[in-house]
C-alpha cells in the first residue's frame, strides 16, 4: 500500500548572490519525497547546501526555483505544521524555560493556564519538569537542546526539520539525546527530517539515509536502513553501511576536489 | 564579608573625594578670595539651606526641579522618537538606507550649534504659548518649558539613544528570529516578543546616555535669551554677580543629579537584564 508522501520536494534550486555579484549554487535540483511518520536523515559534507535546503521547507528561504508542496500544499512561508530545531543556541535568553516551551501556544493566542499546562506536559516527557523555572543560561547545552525540541513538539507539528541539532554537544550527550529523540519520535510518531554530517548519527536514526554531494547540493544516493530498532552500534550491517555511505561521500569529496581546482587552473 | 572589609571597601570609594576637599579647602585659605575660590564651608552652608532664596532667583532646590522638568521633557520626546525609528531603521534594511545617510547628515552637529536656528524658529515662545495662557501658576509653569530649549535637550538625547536602538536590534541573533517564525509568530510579535526585548538592553544603555547628554545640554539651553531660572541660568547669573560660591554649589548640584540618574538606569539594568551577562 501506498500513501501520498507528506512533502515532496521538485526540482528545487537554491542560488545564492554573494557580495561580490557572482551567483553562487547552494542547492541543485533536490527532488525527493518524504514518506509520512519516517525518520530521514540527509548527510552531507559541511556546506553542502543542506542547512538551505530545510530552511526553504520550514519556509524561512524562497526557492530560486522548484517547489514543495506539503500535503500538496505549496510552502513559501513558515507553517504551523512544520517545525523546525535549529543548531545553534535558539532558546530566547530572557525568558525561562517554561516560557520558552509555550511560545508556539502563545503566538496561536492560548490563554496562559492552557499554554503553561501543554508546556509541563512536554517538559515531563524529557525529565525537565523541574527546570520549568530556570533560565537558559543556567542550563547545560544539552538540557537547552532538550528544551528547543520540545518546544517545536509543543506546537504540535507534522513534521520535524532539525539541522544538525546535536552537532555542538560532547560525544556523550550526543548519543543521549540521540536515544531520546527516538523514544520521543517512536512514542509520538512525527515525521522527522534531520540533516547531520555524522554517517554514525545517521544510521543510528534514520529510516532512510539520503546523501548530498558538494555544493551545488544535489542528492546522490538514498539509502533505506533495514535494521531493527532499538539499534545497537555493534550490529554486523553497521559497518558496511558506514562504508557504503563514506565511500559516497569520499568520491563526491575528491571529483568536487578535482573539478575545483581544474576551474582555478582554468581562471590562471 | 566582615566589618572590616565592609568599612575598607566604602572607605576606598570616598578617598579621593576627601582628599580632593582638603586640597579645595587649602587652597582656598592660600589663595584667600572668595571670588576665585570661595572655601569649603562657605559652598557647604548653601547645601545646609537648599530652601533659601538666592540671589532674588529662588532657592537652590526650585532651580533644579525646573532644570529637571525641562531636560524630562526633552528627553521624553527624545526616547518616544528614537525609539520606534531606531526599530524600525534596525530591522527593516530599506528604512535604515533611506534615513541613515539623512540621520547621520546631522548627528556630527553639536547640540549648542543649534542655537541661533532654534532662536529664529521659537524665540521665547513656551508651552504658555501653544495653550495661550497669560497668567496665574499655569503660566509661570508652562512658559519655565521653552520650545528652543527643550528643543536643544531633545537634539542630545536623541542620537544616542537612536544609534543604540539601531545596533540593539541589527544584532538580535537571526536564530532567534527565525525560530520565532517557525513557531507561528506573526510581525507582531516579532516586534513585541523578539525585537523589543532581544534589544531593550542596548536601547536602555542608550537611554542612559541620552539622558546623561540631555543634562550635559541643560546648561547651554538654560543660557538662552528667555531664560529666567533654572541651575543653568542660576550659574550664569551668579557668575555675573561674582558668587563664586553659588556657582560651585550649582555645578555639583548637576553632577550630583547626573550621577543619580545614571545610577538609577545601571540598577535597573543589573536587575533587568542579567541575562545578557550570563548568556555566552
Amino acid at each position: 500500500m501506498t500513501t501520498a508522501p507528506i512533502l515532496r520536494i521538485e526540482a528545487l534550486r537554491k542560488d545564492f548572490r554573494t557580495n561580490n555579484g557572482t551567483a553562487l549554487k547552494a542547492v541543485a535540483e533536490a527532488t525527493f519525497d518524504i514518506p509520512e511518520n519516517d525518520f530521514v536523515c540527509i548527510v552531507g559534507p559541511s556546506g553542502c547546501g543542506k542547512s538551505t535546503l530545510l530552511r526553504m521547507i520550514a519556509g524561512l528561504e524562497t526557492a530560486t526555483a522548484g517547489r514543495i508542496d506539503y500535503r500538496g500544499e505549496t510552502v513559501s512561508r513558515p507553517r504551523r505544521e512544520i517545525g523546525m530545531v535549529f543548531q545553534e543556541y535558539s532558546l530566547l535568553p530572557w525568558r525561562d524555560v517554561l516560557d520558552n516551551v509555550s511560545l508556539g501556544p502563545e503566538f496561536l493566542g492560548a490563554p496562559r493556564a492552557e499554554r503553561e499546562a501543554k508546556a509541563m506536559e512536554y517538559l515531563r516527557l524529557v525529565g525537565m519538569e523541574d527546570f520549568s523555572r530556570a533560565f537558559p543560561h543556567e542550563l547545560s547545552g544539552g538540557m537547552r537542546q532538550r528544551v528547543a525540541i520540545v518546544r517545536a513538539l509543543a506546537n504540535d507539528p507534522d513534521v520535524l526539520l532539525m539541522d544538525e541539532p546535536f552537532g555542538a554537544l560532547d560525544a556523550h550527550t550526543r548519543i543521549l539525546l540521540q536515544k531520546e529523540l527516538l523514544r520521543i519520535w517512536e512514542n509520538h510518531r512525527k515525521t522527522i527530517l534531520f540533516v547531520t554530517h555524522g554517517v554514525d548519527e545517521a544510521i543510528y536514526l534514520a529510516d532512510r539515509i539520503m546523501v548530498m554531494s558538494a555544493r551545488p547540493g544535489r542528492i546522490l544516493d538514498i539509502i533505506d536502513v533495514d535494521m531493527e530498532r532499538p539499534r545497537l552500534r555493534a550490529h554486523p550491517s553497521y559497518g558496511p553501511l558506514a562504508e557504503r555511505i563514506l565511500a559516497v561521500l569520499e568520491q563526491e569529496a575528491t571529483t568536487s576536489f578535482r573539478d575545483t581546482a581544474a576551474a582555478h587552473h582554468g581562471e590562471d | 564579608m566582615g566589618l572590616k572589609s565592609i568599612l575598607v571597601r566604602a572607605g576606598a570609594y570616598v578617598l579621593v573625594p576627601c582628599l580632593f576637599l582638603v586640597f579645595w579647602d587649602i587652597m582656598a585659605r592660600q589663595l584667600n578670595n572668595e571670588v576665585i575660590l570661595p572655601g569649603v564651608g562657605q559652598v557647604t552652608e548653601l547645601f545646609l539651606k537648599p530652601t533659601e532664596s538666592l540671589i532674588a532667583m529662588g532657592s537652590l532646590v526650585i532651580n533644579v526641579a525646573i532644570s529637571l522638568v525641562r531636560v524630562l521633557a526633552g528627553y521624553l520626546l527624545a526616547v518616544c522618537i528614537a525609539v520606534p525609528l531606531g526599530i524600525l531603521m534596525g530591522y527593516y534594511g530599506m528604512a535604515f538606507r533611506l534615513l541613515n545617510g539623512f540621520v547621520a547628515l546631522f548627528r556630527p552637529i553639536p547640540p549648542l550649534a543649534w542655537v541661533p536656528l532654534v532662536l529664529a524658529w521659537f524665540g521665547v515662545a513656551s508651552l504658555a504659548t501653544l495653550f495661550d495662557v497669560q497668567k496665574g501658576l499655569g503660566y509661570v509653569y508652562l512658559n519655565n518649558l521653552k520650545f528652543s530649549m527643550v528643543f536643544i535637550i531633545f537634539i542630545g538625547a536623541f542620537y544616542p539613544i537612536l544609534t543604540s536602538t539601531i545596533h540593539g536590534v541589527m544584532s538580535v541573533r537571526s536564530t532567534l528570529l527565525d525560530s520565532a517564525r517557525v513557531l507561528g509568530a506573526s510581525e507582531r510579535d516579532i516586534f513585541r516578543k523578539i525585537l523589543l526585548p532581544a534589544s531593550s538592553p542596548s536601547i536602555v544603555n542608550g537611554m542612559r546616555i541620552g539622558l546623561g547628554v540631555a543634562w550635559m545640554c541643560l546648561v547651554s539651553a538654560e543660557m538662552l535669551p528667555g531664560s529666567l531660572s533654572g541651575v543653568g541660568y542660576l550659574i550664569t547669573h551668579a557668575y555675573t554677580l561674582a558668587r563664586t560660591d553659588i556657582v560651585i554649589a550649582g555645578m555639583i548640584s548637576i553632577g550630583a543629579i547626573g550621577a543619580f540618574l545614571d545610577l538609577f538606569f545601571r540598577v535597573i539594568e543589573n536587575r533587568r537584564f542579567a541575562w545578557t551577562r550570563l548568556t555566552r
